[in-house]
């Protein structure tokens, strides 16, 4: 019954959607006074509620484990904790795919509800996109991959839960992912209102740069989620892999950083007009490209559910009517954009300019990287790139892009001389310098991480410059937020830099008593024991770590899981304030010896840190904007009151 | 530095956007050109080697029989085959993936050394079950197939 409802509420849903792109389209057309023209707004609300509805019928049907829906029998089993079979409701492609269009219908209610900012051809015309682009992913998932399929007969036992994915790191990042993949879609429909009804202002950018700030924030918190995720349950001590799947959260990330960029440009300074525009189509393009890639089943990795053609044909189809669309549009009203104002070459919008140059050229080089194993294989022959591909080629341009950013944000909007800013420009690269001769004097690090250390001791004290000649308590909140998030750069950057310099390995064969140094540490292995969980059994050893202050057990486990049938290894970690102690139990080597695996990765939290401080950062800075556009609505409000005060005297 | 007109200030940032954007694109172009042989099979190896010590991938089938463990407790070696029949034998330090087993279908990072050994960093093998690695698709079928092949001609 629940998945009736679950089914009948989606339908509905999909209604509404076809009725708020229709009346979205008419309002446009100007017929916004007719009947089905008012209509779109409140269509959207109501089909954001039957799509929660919806989904709630789904999270019920996994928490009850409801055996005769297909999806449930395919993926859980009531012997999972209760958190584990909630989330293993979007562990999976049908479950996901209602998550997308629940996250897109909520965002597309609230852009109803509370977007008053433009007028209203412009708010139905992004309706109407936000419907279009709704629509197809309502037809997707009700014609190829609907979660509410019964199975008659009922099945007798679930399939379970990839072990890998009964983690609580999988219970978050898919949903936060989602909302930043999601809230580049509405980006991307205020830019077609823009191209539509040719409004491509500051006031474009003041209404999309929340969506785009809440966009690039969940989505920097789902790589760094991710990221995690990788560094503790595949137990291989990396954190970035480069692998397909994670350059498909990556390269949204990066248009979306592009984008926000060049959004405070043209809010603040009305320049970059036509630039704007394209990369507001370009990020959500990404979104859909990274959607494409991991839910075709083309890649091969933990993400591709269902292998399944017919379906990456599906998502291939939506991706170029949308972006193909919206390219038509651009190519076609491009060119009737008003120009925007002009700017010297040093100034903020010039520096801005320089990171969002090199951000697209990292994207292309991530976006070429990724799809040309595919386009390869193609022609017959299988290449795999990697890192030694990856990590030269962005640095090239990302090295650039740390340089100005070390100096760009003290420098004034229109026109600013390199003179004006020579102290800290001096102290910045004093800091750069000294920072590199200490590093290559008396460390052994690599040309990248010296550099990417240099860089982070420079951007740790300039991203605070800004505040200079600033009475603290005037500074604008939205400014904390840049500073903050510039900030977080650096410790992440700090981070990565360190773990690849400064990491120590040692791997061994011991017998229970035998001791291990490990960098600062002496490590003990106690003994080896088995365990047993809620849906597995473990072996765990005990492994008595002391020294440099320390005094604990690390309890790492090889864990075999019974539905499925597979084992995993559950790395176990210390953290301490300077770094982190990983240990890995491995097999038995046979005379009573266990194989252990131990790092020491000195500062290698900080990449973590540093990606949630930046996405504070972006919270900040959303919270300051919006006061301030609330501000200015009161006060042009208060000025029209006035005024027909005046006029009515 | 003059601010210039708004038509050639349009043109300067567009020509330097593309100049960056087609620089992008040549670098990742060489880059991935000098990667494209990054992934050998065992045939591969055998008709043009790779220099020892450039980092490079191997893909392949643990052949049956190889694998074993090194008194040291943690060095496992095994041979790793191609389609057809050619083996180079690896060596590896550290814990083994968990599904990894003779017969079934690996990837691994690492280097040619000196002697002809493939000296592995990291070997991937399968999450699950169902997980082949996109490189080795189809490779372990015609693995397996030549298996009968041969055992059927020794039944004859």
């Amino acid at each position: 019954m629940i998945a009736e409802l679950g089914l009948a509420a989606l339908w509905l849903a999909a209604g509404l959607c076809v009725l708020q792109f229709v009346s979205g389209a008419i309002g446009v057309g100007g017929g916004a006074d007719s009947a089905v023209g008012a209509l779109a707004r409140p269509a959207a609300i109501v089909q954001s509620l039957l799509l929660v509805i919806s989904f709630a019928c789904l999270l019920r049907v996994f928490a009850v484990t409801d055996f005769s829906v297909a999806l449930v029998a395919a993926n859980s089993n009531p012997d999972k904790p209760l958190i584990y079979r909630i989330s293993g409701a979007w562990g999976n492609h049908e479950g996901s795919m209602l998550l997308w269009v629940t996250i897109l219908g909520l965002c597309s209610a609230l852009v109803a509800l509370f977007e008053k900012r433009m007028d209203d051809r412009f708010m139905k015309a992004a309706l109407a996109a936000q419907g279009f682009v709704a629509l197809g992913f309502f037809g997707f998932l009700l014609l190829s991959s609907n979660p509410f399929a019964r199975l008659d007969p009922p099945a007798e036992i679930g399939a379970g839960l990839n072990p890998l994915l009964q983690d609580i790191g999988l219970a978050m990042h898919p949903p936060t992912l989602y909302l930043g993949y999601v809230g580049l879609s509405v980006a991307f429909s205020f830019v077609v209102a823009a191209l539509i009804t040719r409004q491509a202002g500051p006031e474009l950018a003041r209404v999309m740069r929340p969506w785009v700030l809440a966009a690039w924030v969940a989505l920097t918190l789902g790589i760094a989620a991710g990221s995690y995720w990788a560094y503790y349950e595949l137990g291989w001590g990396g954190w970035w892999f480069w692998d397909p799947v994670e350059n498909a959260s990556l390269m949204p990330w990066l248009a979306a950083t592009a984008l926000l960029h060049s959004v405070s440009v043209l809010a603040a300074r009305d320049a970059l007009r036509t630039w704007t525009i394209l990369l507001g189509v370009v990020a959500f393009s990404m979104s859909m490209v990274g959607t494409f890639l991991v839910r075709s089943g083309i890649l091969t990795s933990v993400h591709a559910f269902a292998v399944d053609p017919e379906r990456g044909a599906f998502i291939l189809v939506l991706l170029t009517i949308y972006i193909g669309g919206a390219f038509a549009l651009f190519a076609l009203r491009a060119g009737s954009l008003a120009e925007g104002k002009r700017f010297a070459m040093v100034s903020r919008e010039g520096a801005l300019v320089v990171n969002n140059v090199m951000l697209s050229a990292i994207l292309a080089v991530v976006l070429l990287g990724t799809l040309y194993p595919l386009l390869a294989e193609a022609f017959g022959t299988r290449v795999s790139i990697g890192p030694p591909y990856y990590n030269p080629v962005t640095a090239i341009f990302a090295v650039p892009m740390f340089l100005v950013l070390l100096i760009g944000p003290l420098l004034r909007w229109k026109r600013d001389s390199l003179s004006r800013v020579a102290v800290p420009l001096a102290i910045v690269c004093a800091i750069l310098a000294g920072s590199v001769s200490v590093l290559v004097l008396f460390t052994g690090a690599g040309v990248l991480a010296t550099i990417g250390l240099a860089l982070a001791a420079a951007l740790a004290l300039a991203s605070w410059l800004p505040l200079r000649g600033r009475q603290l308590r005037r500074v604008p909140l939205a400014l904390w937020g840049s500073m903050l998030a510039h900030f977080g750069l650096a410790v992440s950057l700090c981070g990565m830099a360190s773990e690849s310099a400064f990491s120590v390995e040692r791997l061994v064969a011991v017998r229970t008593g035998d001791q291990v140094e490990i960098g600062p540490f002496l490590a003990r292995l106690e003994s080896v024991e088995p365990v047993a969980g809620p849906n597995w059994t473990a072996l765990e050893g005990k492994i008595a770590v002391t020294g440099n202050g320390v005094d604990t057990l690390l309890r790492p486990q090889a864990r075999y899981f019974t539905q499925p049938f597979q084992g995993t290894s559950e790395a176990a970690l210390l953290t301490l304030w300077n770094g982190q102690l990983y240990g890995i139990l491995g097999e038995a080597a046979g005379d009573g010896r266990w194989q252990l695996r131990l790092w020491w990765k000195p500062f290698v939290t900080l990449i973590w840190y540093g990606g949630i401080l930046i996405a504070l950062g972006g919270v900040l800075s959303i919270f300051g904007h919006l006061r301030s556009s609330v501000r200015r609505r009161k006060i042009r409000e208060e000025f029209a009151r006035r005024r027909a005060e005046r006029d009515a005297a | 530095m003059s601010v210039l007109a708004p038509k050639h200030q349009r043109l300067v940032l567009v020509l330097v956007a593309l100049l960056v954007l087609i620089a992008a694109g040549m670098l990742a172009a060489w880059g991935l050109r000098s990667q494209a042989d990054y992934f050998y099979l065992p045939e591969d190896i055998a008709e043009r080697p790779p220099e020892p010590g450039r980092a490079i991938r191997l893909g392949g089938v643990v052949e049956p029989g190889t694998l074993r463990q090194l008194p040291d407790g943690v060095t496992i070696a095994f041979m790793v085959e191609g389609r057809h029949g050619d083996t180079i034998p690896v060596r590896y330090q550290g814990i083994v993936p968990d599904l990894f087993v003779e017969g079934s279908g690996v990837i691994a990072n690492g280097r040619l050394t000196q002697d002809g050994t493939f000296q592995a960093e990291t070997l991937l093998a399968k999450h699950d079950e169902n997980y082949t690695p996109r490189e080795l698709e189809g490779l372990t079928d015609d693995a397996a197939r030549r298996t009968l092949e041969e055992s059927t001609a020794g039944t004859t």
